[in-house]
């Protein structure tokens, strides 16, 4: 049959399976890839105004710590996590938001106010009042919410919280 | 082209790929039949169910708490998870319904005969083990359906004289259907099996190639 046009029963069989076969095996293959790279391919940062109460609450001068939960879905599962921002207010409008969370490995750090330092019970880091760092192994400021991650609405203070 | 016929017959004279091919693919055949090719089709279904289990397994999760919820995931949240469960669903019922008129076609042609007893017993045991695949897998989704069909068929195993209530013990992990059954079931469902499943494959394929296919009976038979 060399170098005629006409293509024996064989080789036409041959033809049909592989073609078919490939395009079975494109049906299941394709789909089984973004099966399973679906859950990289979601979103995977969400955020929040978190509302902190009334600023007039808080003591001007004195950071004070708030705690709040988020709730996350993965897959079938629901975590609950909770975070913790100190609340440092200037003056009357001025106010500046620390997240209590220590930049060196994320241990929850806690104010002295005789030493009026945020220390960390895990390495001995330690910030200033403003967030700077002052010792320890840190590698920099405390995460801070301000500008325009920091909302102050009918005398509610709110931040702009990002997850993920 | 060239480079790739050079590949090949290095591969094939390391591997020898055309005698494998001409043992197990290019064997004689009697003359064609579509009822002769039930025992491809089971073989295929083995396969696609094997290939969409495994893919499953990435999601499910085979806990009372997390079973229903993680197959409700798969058909929601996934891209094409209801593709992939569809056709491990469909084809669980369709290899069923394959498998079982394979055999009724090798009863009907008489195909068990000298020599190929023994390839009827293995095809029995891999009916038994589709069935047991089915049995086990349809727990998995942890529904109403899915709880009380296995509640009734292990409490019909559980009425063995004598040794029913040890059997039904043993089915379910316990006196109760708990978390103690949907793991003993999903164990048994994708590793202990498809295993036994794919090792009497293997002899029944070897069985096969060996004795070649049974020719159609003629009217002298």
């Amino acid at each position: 049959m060399a170098g005629s046009h006409h293509i024996s029963r064989r080789e036409f069989i041959t033809l049909t399976t592989a073609a078919v076969g490939t395009f079975i095996g494109a049906v299941v293959g394709l789909p089984a890839i973004a099966y399973l790279i679906a859950p990289a391919l979601k979103a995977s940062t969400t955020d929040a105004w978190i509302p902190l109460g009334k600023l007039a609450t808080y003591e001007v001068g004195k950071p004070t710590l708030v705690t709040f939960t988020r709730s996350k879905v993965n897959g079938w599962e629901k975590t609950v996590n909770s975070y913790g921002v100190f609340v440092v207010r200037k003056s009357d409008t001025d106010v500046v938001v620390f997240s209590n969370k220590c930049t060196h490995l994320g241990c929850h750090v806690n104010w002295n106010a005789d030493k009026q330092e945020y220390i960390c019970p895990c390495h001995d880091g330690q910030f200033g009042i403003d967030g700077n760092v002052l010792g320890g192994p840190p590698p920099r400021p405390l995460d801070r919410y301000s500008g325009d991650k920091v909302e102050i609405k009918d005398g509610t203070l709110l931040i702009h919280f990002m997850e993920g | 082209m060239i480079m790739w016929k050079k590949l090949f017959a290095w591969l094939d004279e390391r591997l020898g790929l055309n005698d494998l091919y001409k043992a197990t693919l290019d064997r004689p055949e009697p003359k064609g039949n579509w009822w002769n090719t039930l025992g491809s089709a089971s073989l295929f279904l083995f396969l696609l169910q094997g290939a969409t289990g495994i893919f499953l397994s990435v999601y499910y999760t085979p806990s009372p708490d997390h079973a229903y919820d993680s197959i409700q995931y798969i058909m929601n949240d996934v891209a094409f998870g209801w593709l992939i469960r569809g056709i491990h669903h469909w084809g669980a019922t369709l290899m069923v319904l394959v498998v079982f008129i394979h055999m009724i076609r090798v009863f009907v042609t008489a195909s068990y005969k000298y020599p190929r007893e023994l390839t009827w017993l293995i095809g029995v045991g891999l009916l038994i083990c589709t069935l047991g695949m089915g049995f086990t897998g349809y727990l998995l989704p942890w529904d109403q359906k899915a709880y009380w069909a296995t509640t009734v068929a292990t409490s019909i195993a559980g009425s063995v004289p004598w040794v029913g209530p040890f059997i039904l013990k043993v089915l379910r992990g316990g006196t109760d259907l708990s978390a103690l059954t949907l793991s003993r079931f999903f164990a048994a469902h994708i590793w202990m099996l498809p295993a036994a499943l794919a090792g009497l494959i293997g002899i029944h394929l070897y069985l096969i190639i060996k004795h070649g296919e049974s020719a159609f009976p003629g009217k002298d038979d």
